[in-house]
């Protein structure tokens, strides 16, 4: 894993649901350590990304490759978030048994999880502060708590690229706050996290890397040079207004955007 | 009951000197059963309920069973008042359960429909084993014994009973459809705007399982309670995968079901077998070949569309690409027929068809290394993703 | 009614065999109501008719071993009917389960009274399986049943974390490698086994309640999936012998419905009463039957 080497290289990736392309021709290289928003109107293919990324959806054509080779021989470097709404939390688990599901890939068959791995999941939930909530049933959790829940089961994968998919769909302003922390912690550790995301407001204060999706890829790269106006209004169409201010120029990349997507 | 049924059977081949045509007979009740049941089958596929009348099929018998007790005649119409409410009941039964949220709405079905059909078992096993109500009747049918049981005026004879009854079942089915067609269309489509603009979705709802459980007591007497499934559920799911409009649909389903009822009987009458079963079988049929056959959704025009769509979606993204990396650093190494195969993960074979295709229709030119797209071809990629952006 | 169960052989074999249908459609069903596929197993049970038939046309005997590998091959075939019907057309899965279920079914009626006309006598009973008939169990079908029903417990426990993550959150079993249509399929041979064991003593038209009444009734009383897994199969397994000993009390009870009534009540009693889920606890706490957690 030579530093040089991006963490994410997409080449010619096209994605179809039987005739209907969702992807087209996506090249993207994603840089080791970098915090990455995936940004895009609803149908944007920003989850079908994400998913093909990790071999859940079979492209029709192109690469993904996770530092250099492809995924599935990258598993254990890699961890993901689903949405929320994926699961059903009625399912009967406790908040542990759902984190220690994270070591699942590491543990291998037929080993069953053991005293290090109640650690480790117990260590992932202090990080995300849901240590006192181990033991509680997960549909006893709140929507945010839940996300936290999932987060958790991300880190103890002790992954060098995170995948989440709208981790801030439906969570209060805390968490919503408490997971960027840990986010921008993961990042300071040298990881590449990728965030499927659609508030543009938050967009550059939470993240230094962006994609802007639009079934292509209308720009990529560091905020400050991709996330422009002109970028924008590419990627949504008509469906967008401008507010106040301008967008960040080149090199202006810590102004607020104030842009709000009408749809 | 085989030895026995194998003799009535017999019997009743007699009789055909004495009546006009019992065989003509058995079919037009078997045909007017399953348009019977065709029509409110329709909803029930399109609110996706089919397993809610599974369990109304089998708990109507419960219905019957109660009422037989307290009125001690089999032939009253009592039995199929308190059946219908047994069907009801049960369908309130399994919303009540599923709003408890303690289970899903399919594990509540599994509960309470076993459960009430086995009671209704038992007590039929246990207090009315000798009198005319076997469960196996109840559940394969006694089609071939319906002629037997006439309504008479006097001397006139009016002609079977069952013939009769699902005529009247039939009949109600059409006029209430007929008087609430709309409303029924807007809840089924969108119950909410159905609810806003006061058509009160849930008296349709009960409504229609009121008509789906009259309909199953009175079917489930010739044709058995698995077998009014196959024909509320069959014909409908055949048309829906024909037709996106609600009346064709209700049309088609109604033909399929009256087809399945004629060639059934036919095959049943030929294989000396069970009439309800061949009937099953051919709705089977019936579907299977909307399944493969229909024009638009079929697995064939599925597959058919497929492989087309394969070549122009693959000549498509080729343009695509090319446009992509037109005027770029990397044009030479993109762009490079030799490698185009890797670029775009294809096998040589099929990368060097759909080059060839596409330099037939003047969308691009290949030069000894370096493919470029004809004015044309850019038209068409441009199209592509400005038609997708 | 327990010295019964001592004394008397026969007793003891219906016991015995309900007990072990109870413990493997039990723990089986759980998951199968877990991933959302209660009425599965009512489908798969139906399909399982032609394949008995089928078995006995070409076996020409009534080796219950032989019917069990005939009903086994029906019942998966019916249920990839259902996956590819789902797949492949915009039906819902309740209609598509509701199609081959019956339509299979119907295959099963015309073989019977086709098989019936036949001049041999070996094919009466066949329509026993219909309803099972638990008294007509022998020692050697509880072996049988036992052969195929405790590999099959075994193979789950062996399989235990996968299949329950593969319940819990299909996508990220498969981000982290698992085979997850390896998995789906042992999962729907498992429920076909479980089928197939209770083919004799409750019969294809009763079998679903075995599959989804113990989950219904373990799902209450725990949070915890091995919990609720194991309960499930002590609730089916209790179910099995209580409905089999009643059935013996007194004539013309028959045990396959017996059983199916036990269960239930059960289900329904762990619905109103069980601790904390119990719907008496939050309709005395809020006043209204339907209330939120």
């Amino acid at each position: 894993m030579t530093s040089e080497q991006p963490a994410i290289q997409i080449t010619d990736l096209t994605v179809a649901y039987r005739d209907k392309p969702v992807l087209w021709d996506i090249d993207l290289t994603v840089p080791g350590g970098v915090l990455m928003g995936i940004i895009g109107p609803n149908g944007a293919g920003k989850t079908t990304l994400i998913k093909t990324i990790l071999g859940l959806v079979r492209p029709a054509a192109g690469q993904v490759l996770i530092y250099g080779k492809p995924y599935a021989e990258q598993r254990r470097l890699v961890a993901y978030v689903p949405q929320r709404s994926s699961v059903d939390w009625d399912f009967p688990a406790s908040v542990l048994d759902v984190v220690m599901m994270g070591r699942y890939g590491a543990l291998g068959w037929f080993r069953r999880p053991g005293k290090r791995e109640r650690e480790l999941a117990l260590e992932a939930l202090a990080r995300v502060g849901m240590r006192e909530f181990a033991h509680r049933q997960i549909s006893q959790l709140s929507g945010g708590q839940q996300q936290r829940v999932f987060l958790a089961r991300a880190l103890v994968q002790d992954a060098q690229v995170y995948f989440m998919d709208e981790p801030f769909q439906g969570v209060d302003a805390t968490t919503e706050r408490a997971i960027v922390g840990l986010l921008q912690d993961l990042r300071a550790a040298g990881k590449t996290v990728v965030v499927v995301h659609h508030d543009l407001q938050t967009v550059t204060e939470y993240f230094d890397w962006v994609a802007l999706l639009n079934v292509r890829l209308v720009a990529s790269g560091p905020v400050a040079e991709a996330f422009t106006e002109a970028a924008l209004r590419a990627t949504y169409g008509g469906r967008i207004a401008f507010l106040e201010g301008r967008l960040p120029d080149a090199g202006a990349g810590e102004r607020r955007t104030g842009v709000v997507v009408s749809s | 009951m085989r030895k026995e049924a194998r003799e009535r059977i017999a019997h009743t081949r007699k009789l055909a000197i004495e009546y006009m045509n019992p065989l003509t007979e058995i079919i037009l009740i078997a045909v007017v059963t399953a348009i019977a049941c065709a029509l409110p089958g329709v909803f029930l596929v399109l609110r996706r309920m089919a397993m809610v009348s599974d369990a109304i099929t089998h708990t109507v018998l419960l219905g019957i069973v109660l009422a037989f007790f307290v009125v001690r005649d089999i032939t009253s119409p009592v039995l199929a008042i308190a059946a219908a409410a047994a069907g009801v009941a049960t369908v309130a039964l399994i919303e009540l359960l599923h709003r408890t949220e303690r289970i899903r709405e399919d594990a509540a079905i599994g509960l309470v429909f076993p459960f009430l059909f086995s009671i209704a078992v038992i007590l039929i096993a246990r207090y009315a084993g000798n009198v005319h109500l076997d469960v196996d009747a109840v559940l394969l049918g006694e089609l071939a014994f319906a002629p037997l049981d006439r309504y008479t005026l006097g001397d006139v004879d009016l002609g079977p009973r069952a013939l009769w009854l699902m005529s009247g079942i039939l009949l109600m089915s059409l006029l209430l459809l007929l008087l609430f067609y709309k409303e029924l269309k807007l809840a089924t489509f969108d119950a909410a705007l159905a609810a806003a603009l006061g058509f009160a979705p849930a008296a349709l709802h009960y409504g229609l399982m009121s008509v789906v459980s009259l309909t199953a007591v009175g079917a489930f007497n010739a044709v058995g309670s698995v077998l009014v499934v196959a024909l509320m559920v069959a014909p409908p799911a055949a048309a829906y995968l024909l037709t996106d409009r609600l009346s064709h649909m209700l049309v088609l389903s109604a033909a399929f079901g009256a087809l399945a009822a004629i060639l059934g009987c036919l095959a049943a009458f030929a294989l000396d077998a069970s009439l309800a079963g061949a009937m099953a079988v051919v709705t089977g049929l019936i579907f299977g070949a909307a399944w493969v056959f229909a024009p638009e959704r079929g697995l064939l025009a599925q597959a058919l569309r497929y492989a087309r769509q394969r070549q122009e979606f693959a000549q498509a993204m080729l343009l695509v690409h090319l446009l992509h990396h037109e005027a770029t650093p990397q044009e030479a190494v993109e762009c490079d027929p030799s490698h185009l195969n890797e670029h775009l993960r294809w096998d040589a074979a099929f990368t060097a068809q759909i080059l060839r295709r596409a330099e037939q229709r003047g969308l691009l030119v290949r030069q000894k290394d370096l493919i470029t797209l004809t004015e044309s071809g850019r038209r068409l990629a441009a199209q592509t993703l400005g038609g997708e952006g | 009614m327990l010295t019964d169960l001592f004394a008397d052989y026969t007793l003891r074999t219906v016991a015995l065999g309900s007990a072990l249908l109870g413990i493997v459609s039990g723990v089986i069903g759980a998951f199968a109501v877990l991933r959302r596929q209660s009425l599965l197993g009512d489908a798969m049970s139906h399909a399982a008719l032609p394949g008995i038939v089928l078995a006995f046309i070409v076996t020409g005997s009534r080796e219950p071993v032989a019917l069990m590998i005939g009903a086994a091959f029906a019942c998966w075939i019916g249920a990839m009917f259902v996956a590819s019907i789902v797949r492949t057309t915009r039906l819902k899965s309740d209609s598509v389960l509701g199609l081959i279920l019956a339509t299979f079914f119907g295959v099963g009626l015309v073989l019977l009274t086709w098989v019936q006309q036949w001049p041999t006598a070996a094919q009466a009973g066949l329509d026993r399986y219909l309803f099972g008939q638990a008294a007509t169990l022998l020692e050697r079908d509880v072996i049988a049943m036992a052969a195929v029903g405790l590999p099959a417990l075994l193979i789950l426990a062996l399989f235990w974390k996968e299949c329950a993550i593969l319940a819990f959150d299909p996508d990220f079993a498969s981000s982290i490698g698992l085979p997850v249509r390896l998995l789906d399929a042992l999962l729907t041979s498992l429920l076909v086994v479980a089928i197939i064991i209770g083919l004799q003593t409750v019969g294809v038209v009763l079998m679903s309640a075995m599959l989804v009444a113990p989950a219904a009734a373990a799902r209450q009383w725990t949070d915890r999936l091995g919990v609720m897994v194991a309960l499930s199969g002590i609730f089916g397994a209790a179910a099995g012998v209580v409905g089999a000993l009643l059935s013996s009390t007194a004539e013309r009870l028959p045990t396959g419905p017996m059983i199916v009534v036990c269960i239930s009540i059960l289900a329904f009693v762990s619905l109103l009463l069980a601790p904390r889920r119990g719907v008496v606890w939050a309709w005395l706490r809020n006043g209204r039957l339907v209330a939120t957690r």
